[in-house]
């Protein structure tokens, strides 16, 4: 049962950012994990989200917005299901992280930050993800796919499009 | 999954356990886990930090602090609780270590955090890691349950009658939060905007409280310190910079991959034995040698050992030791203009010079690159990037002038013949991605 | 805090230990440049325009947030330095839009000023500016993103400030933004919106264009105003505003108020009504020209002089047939000193009436008995931004008194003030306070009481009783406590409430009143059974030479009784509306002489018989005193053709009367004449010269309708009134304290009746203030939720 009554989350949620705000000496510690982790179940960040964050933290929805537009994860706006977030910064670039990115484009017919049709997939071009050293490499929501050929990031998208891609959130 | 690599001439200290398991607590006990801080907890505080210190271990972030001397400016008394906090936002262009850390071995994490935390008198610690890693997160939060599990966090632990608890927490998108303040406002729930400096972390940090805060990798290193001792671990490296350190190789060559070599170890020999040399066989062109924040080396340059101080001589950082290789077909133009863009998607836009530094760097070079440059572009980027140096709130603008003279200084020429049309390297961005992400 | 010596550009200098370069700096003469420093408001380092060489530091450092340390030697203009100034502006300017000719700020703009000093005037880059349109925020508040330099002086200014938080900081990077609290996606219209106090504070903060101000905006440019520093008209705590003044084809408008010079006793405060709202000033619906009501009952306009001869004489034959006795009189609360002295003066001395009252405020009547005989007990409103205690019976500053809200905030964030609350409401200082106490409705009496040590009273003054001893075991404790009292708090109530703090050595008192001058008018005797100075009616003292009756008069409630009997036989109304205030039924003075002096057609000038058209308190000179007892001068700063001052019009009448005008006003006794401070709209250009001639008595009073000349007299006759003219002339407040005679009749109606006016309204005034009405209705759909719910 949620301190909040008529909470937006799923109760498992609920009970998380329960038990996320006892973790820490001051409550607002919560705010940053517990947008992204209400993305993670909403999509993005909604106005709903945000006023129930601001209640459940004791803080204004100014205060959340703040801090919200601050995290280039975070977004106010719906993606595809499946978020792919190809890197082009310097090591990527440099074995194909571009190639990549425009084949995707071209492959999910959408460009950056825009969502298919089906709102299955929406594309990101984005900075360095901490897998230089298996450049190229994209996350598809948080999983992580590297040593990218365009013929394995083909064989990426199909395995989602076909519900059998890994979503570990 | 990022594949393991391995090379003769590395010294496996921090990487010992990769590839082994250690992410299964039994596993880790099995190979000396939490060993290292019931020994810590048997000889106290002075011991450990005298430890620390004798092992010339210097901050593996990038700004090579000497982690002992760190713990040693924490108040011994403190009204408000004391705090250790874990740097995981690995995010430095090229740099991908703390990856393997969390990914191989995050036991030794939460170790390291316990015995900075015993070395400062410290019950808190918190594990802070990028928001993109969340697997990570999910291997460092099984790791911390099953620490807890097996009694070595909370309460009393090793019947010490000391407390500790840690905490993980993600970030969701950030580079500046690395920065070890704006880290600690990240993780109090506002944006990732640095601190005024003094008062120092040690004094006033986390919640107003005396703060260690180190990187993950710097953490990791500290229990096979206590276990192999301070001057055994300074040994291995060279003069002044103790132990060993991991070395992301990454860009055009055969082998790229986290290494883990022995600080001082000649880059060159980096490149073309460990990394297995240029990719393809193309020549070299430049190494940016630790983090994209780094001034750019030369061919003729890289006969050099990678430590703070050799690097330093070298006229640029060992930084997070993310060495990005270059070949031949690069444009620098290019290079340098995806180098500045990415400072300034992540600039906080706290102080002038950064905000609107980076912002005038990037636009300008986005119009040279554009082909509408004119030499008086090359001298303005200059210009720009040299009144951001030293000037800004935070190391973020010296992070993105650096690089930025490093480019137009040692490759004016060619900046000036590409305005000229000579475009030299094979450009890989266009124009229209150009307006995408930046 | 011991002191330190150091070197700021060859000069040897002093200041405590932790003193900031930059004010050590700015205190030697030393200017260093900044925008995001703002003396009071948290530390930023954000804009680098302050930075400095210090020896042996490595990098050039913040003058903003190194404090001065023993043997410091510092460089604040080097080459090095003007050249990292110098290319800071230039990358501000690569995105502000120079569009300084048509700026609100331009002329007085920091990135102006600091680019003509800095010569960062050519360009490095070819690409165009970002433009965005300009937002509108809220009536008063605009946004012009362009313009913005990112200094974050206004998202202090309203959190730490004003405890509001209506602005925040969001994106980053070149895209970061200062942004209002309503969403645009949340807003009915699409926009963002600002829900505040609408104080306006972010507007003077900003160094430059672009928060502007929704009243002002492209309306002149500042060079073309005359600036006048005068008092605001609206709540008891006599802020300084001044007032940008313009020349009209029939007067002086008014068109801007600020305090950016921060003179005054507020400092850098205004609130929303001392900042727009003088705009009831320039109000088509003003009165200009007298008007007599004929027997057919229409107003007609008549020239001045037979308005005059028409209420004179009127009067006369009235008071002769039916005896002063049979005449009441009613003053206001935004009357100068000068100008409620006169009045009671001339009811007194040439009506020959006790018949005076005034809508009162607060029980200051009480207030001045109770303490009478104590030296320095008072509390001046410098006070609230000082004291290391202070404790709150009633009252709602943050709505009542905003000034003495704020000053309470800063008290408390800048000096670690430990604040105490006893309300029965939930007011928003209760944020500060260190102790809240919720009182029980109606439980102010049984409150001081249980303070004054009746434990039997508990129970009625909080339902909360575990904390009641808590809380008086701290107040009590506290050595140099302020206590700053609502006007909830009257008679026996109040009695007990002084009386239980007078047993603390250290604690001073304040009783909170409505209106600019509600103090003064109790103070200058607009008041049936006191004299000015809460001199007895019976026991006159000085004021023997006036001959006055010796019996207290009819008060407010009284005359109107009167009325409603046919025993009165006129009532002379001065700035005041009592016909609605007191909800009198119009009817009831239908055979009683109405003479009123308003700006509007009130309620109670609809059913006067006379009606001469008034200045307004920002179209005149004189004196005033705050809720405090702090007096300060007002200056002449708007005019209107057709209105005459209240001192003025009383004169007139009086002489019409027949009344020996020199007797009323000893003007022309060699002593003071007006050089300037009332007259015309230049006036604020005050001629130095003239005011020290003014202040030394050096200066004939050539005018009967001199305030000045009464201000001798004042200054004679009222005990407590011991005017420093030099301090009140040049601009200067001086706190009063009243020496009344003690004891009085305890059968005394205090007769307060608060105002109950909140941040947006003011009286009958705040309704002929177009501003306060767009407000009122904006903010109506935002009912402050968002800054009153919000968590401590």
């Amino acid at each position: 049962m949620s301190e909040i009554a008529n909470s937006i989350f799923t109760p498992e949620t609920a009970a998380r950012f329960d038990r996320l705000v006892t973790l820490y000496p001051v409550k607002r510690s919560a705010l940053v994990p517990m947008l992204l982790y209400a993305q993670d179940e909403v999509g993005y960040v909604s106005d709903a989200v945000v006023t129930e964050i601001a209640q459940r933290l004791d803080l204004m929805e100014l205060d959340v917005r703040n801090v919200l537009s601050y995290y280039s994860m975070l977004r106010t706006k719906p993606a595809g299901k499946y978020n792919v977030q190809v890197c082009t910064n310097i090591s990527c670039m440099l074995r194909g992280g571009y190639e990549i990115l425009d084949h995707c484009k071209h492959k999910l017919g959408i460009g950056h930050k825009e969502v298919t049709a089906d709102k299955l997939f929406s594309l990101e071009e984005v900075e360095c993800i901490g897998a230089c050293c298996w450049a190229p490499a994209m996350q598809v929501n948080y999983d992580f796919h590297d040593n990218l050929t365009t013929a394995k990031v083909d064989e990426i998208l199909e395995t989602y499009r076909a519900g059998k891609g890994k979503d570990v959130k | 999954m990022p594949t393991l690599v391995s090379h003769p001439d590395e010294v496996k200290v921090i990487s010992r356990r990769f590839g082994q398991g250690a992410a299964d607590i039994d596993k880790y006990i099995e190979l000396d886990g939490y060993k290292a801080v019931q020994k810590a907890i048997a000889e106290g505080p002075d011991w450990i930090i005298n430890t620390m210190k004798a092992s010339g271990l210097r901050g593996r972030g990038g700004a090579g602090f000497p982690t002992g001397m760190k713990w040693s400016f924490v108040p011994k008394q403190s009204e408000k609780p004391k705090y250790v906090l874990v740097n995981g936002d690995e995010s430095e262009p090229g740099t991908c270590k703390d990856h393997v850390i969390f990914l191989h071995d995050p036991h030794a994490v939460i170790e390291g955090t316990m015995i900075a935390g015993l070395a400062i008198g410290s019950k808190m610690g918190f594990i802070y890691l990028r928001g993109e890693y969340r697997y990570l997160l999910k291997i460092m939060e099984k790791a911390v349950a099953d620490a807890y599990a097996k009694g070595f966090l909370g309460k009393n632990i090793f019947g010490s009658g000391l407390d500790f608890d840690i905490v993980t927490q993600s970030g969701a998108g950030a580079y500046e939060v690395g920065e070890e303040s704006a880290l600690m406002e990240s993780l109090e729930g506002k944006r990732g905007v640095p601190r005024i400096k003094p008062p120092f972390p040690a004094v006033v940090g986390l919640y107003g409280g005396p703060t260690v805060i180190n990187n993950a990798e710097t953490i990791a290193s500290a229990p096979h310190i206590l276990l192999m001792g301070g001057e055994e671990y300074a040994k291995i490296g060279s003069e002044r910079n103790g132990g060993t350190r991991l070395f992301g190789i990454s860009g055009h060559v055969e082998r790229p991959g986290v290494y883990e070599l022995p600080m001082g170890y000649n880059l060159k020999k980096a490149i073309y034995d460990v990394a297995g040399g240029i990719k393809d066989g193309k020549k070299l062109k430049a190494v940016v040698p630790g983090g994209s924040s780094c001034p750019v080396l030369l061919p003729e340059e890289i006969d050099v050992g990678l430590d703070f101080d050799q690097m330093a001589k070298a006229g640029t950082m060992l930084g997070s030791g993310g060495i990005v290789v270059l070949d031949e077909t690069v444009s620098i133009v290019e290079f340098a203009l995806r180098t500045i863009s990415f400072y300034q998607h992540e600039s906080c836009g706290w102080c002038i010079p950064c905000r609107e530094g980076t912002d005038w760097i990037k636009k300008t070079l986005t119009r040279v690159y554009n082909g509408g440059g004119s030499k008086k572009d090359v001298a303005n980027v200059q210009y720009l990037a040299e009144n951001m140096m030293g000037r800004t709130f935070c190391p973020l603008g010296d992070a993105a002038a650096m690089p930025t003279l490093g480019f137009v200084k040692k490759f004016r020429k060619e900046f000036e013949d590409y305005i000229e049309g000579h475009k030299a390297g094979t450009p890989i961005i266009t124009v229209e991605q150009l307006v995408g992400a930046h | 805090m011991p002191d330190v010596t150091f070197t700021v550009d060859g000069k040897q200098l002093t200041a405590p230990a932790g003193t900031l370069l930059i004010d050590a700096c700015k205190a030697a003469g030393i200017e260093v440049p900044a925008f995001c420093y703002y003396p009071g408001l948290s530390l930023q380092a954000a804009c680098r325009m302050c930075v400095v060489r210090i020896e042996k530091m490595p990098k050039l450092q913040t003058a903003c947030t190194t404090p001065v340390a023993e043997g410091m030697v510092v460089q604040t203009e080097t080459p090095e330095i003007a050249q990292a100034r110098k290319a800071t502006l230039q990358l501000l300017l690569g995105n502000h839009p120079l569009d300084c000719p048509v700026c609100d700020a331009g002329g007085e703009c920091e990135l102006q000023d600091m680019t003509f000093k800095y010569g960062a005037g050519e360009s490095l880059y070819a690409e165009a500016k970002n433009h965005r349109e300009e937002q509108k925020w809220s009536p008063v508040v605009y946004f012009d993103r362009p313009r913005c330099i990112l200094c974050y002086r206004c998202v202090r200014m309203c959190g730490e400030g004003m405890d509001v938080f209506a602005l925040g900081i969001q994106n980053r990077g070149s895209s970061a933004v200062i942004a209002p609290n309503i969403p645009a996606q949340q807003s009915p219209d699409n926009l963002a919106h600002l829900d505040c106090e609408q104080c306006g504070m972010c507007i003077d903060a900003c160094p430059v264009g672009a928060l502007t101000s929704g009243t002002y905006r492209y309306k002149t440019r500042p060079w073309e105003m005359n600036h006048v520093a005068t008092i605001c008209t609206h709540c008891g705590d006599g802020c300084k505003t001044t007032l940008g003044v313009r020349s009209t084809s029939d007067g002086a408008e008014i068109v801007r108020g600020d305090n950016r010079d921060k003179s005054g006793i507020n400092g850098d405060f205004l609130c929303n009504k001392g900042r727009y709202a003088f705009d009831f000033a320039n109000s088509q619906d003003r009165i200009t020209a007298p008007l007599v009501r004929q027997s057919d009952g229409s107003l007609k306009q008549v020239s001045w002089e037979e308005a005059f001869a028409h209420a004179g004489k009127k009067l006369r034959e009235l008071r002769d047939a039916r005896g002063g006795k049979s005449i009441g009189v009613i003053g206001g609360n935004r009357l100068t000193n000068e100008e409620a002295y006169l009045l009671q003066k001339f009811a007194r001395t040439v009506l020959g009436t006790n018949n005076i009252d005034h809508h009162r405020t607060a029980d200051y009547v009480t207030f001045a008995q109770v303490l009478a005989g104590q030296q320095g007990r008072t509390a001046s409103w410098r006070d609230t931004q000082t004291y290391p205690a202070v404790l709150v019976v009633g009252g709602d500053p943050t709505n009542q008194a905003p000034g003495t809200a704020w000053n309470l905030r800063s008290d408390v964030r800048l000096n670690k003030a430990r604040l105490y609350i006893a309300n029965t409401d939930e007011i928003k200082l209760r944020r500060q306070a260190k102790a809240f106490l919720k009182l029980a409705p109606f439980g102010y009496g049984f409150f001081a009481s249980y303070l004054a040590g009746d434990s039997s009273s508990a129970s009625n003054a909080s339902s909360d009783t575990s904390a009641l001893d808590g809380f008086r075991d701290a107040v009590k404790a506290e050595e140099k406590l302020l206590i700053l009292i609502g006007s909830e708090l009257r008679g026996a109530d109040l009695k007990r409430l002084i009386e239980f703090g007078l047993t603390i050595p250290g604690a001073k008192f304040a009783l909170l009143s409505d209106y600019v001058n509600s103090r003064g008018a109790a103070d200058m005797g607009l008041l049936p059974d006191m004299l000015p100075g809460y001199v007895p009616v019976a026991n006159p003292g000085s004021f023997a030479e006036h001959n006055v009756p010796s019996e207290p008069g009819l008060d407010m409630l009284e005359i109107f009784e009167a009325a409603g009997r046919g025993d009165l036989s006129a009532l002379y109304v001065v700035n005041s509306n009592p016909v609605a205030r007191y909800n009198i039924d119009p009817a009831a003075l239908k055979d009683t002489f109405v003479v009123v002096q308003e700006m509007f057609m009130t309620e109670t000038a609809q059913i006067a018989d006379v009606i001469f058209p008034a200045a307004n308190l920002y179209e005149k000179g004189g004196s005033v005193t705050n809720s405090y007892g702090d007096l300060q001068l007002v200056q002449k700063a708007g005019d209107r053709a057709g209105v005459r001052t209240d001192f003025e019009m009383i004169v007139r009448v009086a002489d019409k009367m027949g009344a020996d005008v020199r007797a009323l006003v000893p003007f022309g006794k060699g002593l003071r004449a007006d050089m300037g401070q009332t007259r015309g709209a230049q006036s604020g250009e005050a001629d130095r010269h003239a005011v020290w001639l003014t202040a030394n008595n050096l200066e004939p009073k050539l005018s009967p309708f001199d305030p000045w000349a009464i201000l001798d007299e004042i200054q004679r006759l009222v005990p407590g009134y011991n005017v420093l003219r030099l301090q009140l002339l040049s601009g200067n407040d001086q706190h009063l304290e009243p020496s009344a005679a003690a004891a009085a009749n305890p059968n005394r109606r205090d007769l307060v009746l608060p105002s109950g006016d909140n941040l947006f309204t003011s009286g009958t005034l705040g309704r002929f203030s177009p501003m306060l009405n767009d407000v009122q209705q904006y903010q109506g759909n935002e009912p402050l939720i968002q800054i009153h719910t919000a968590a401590e």
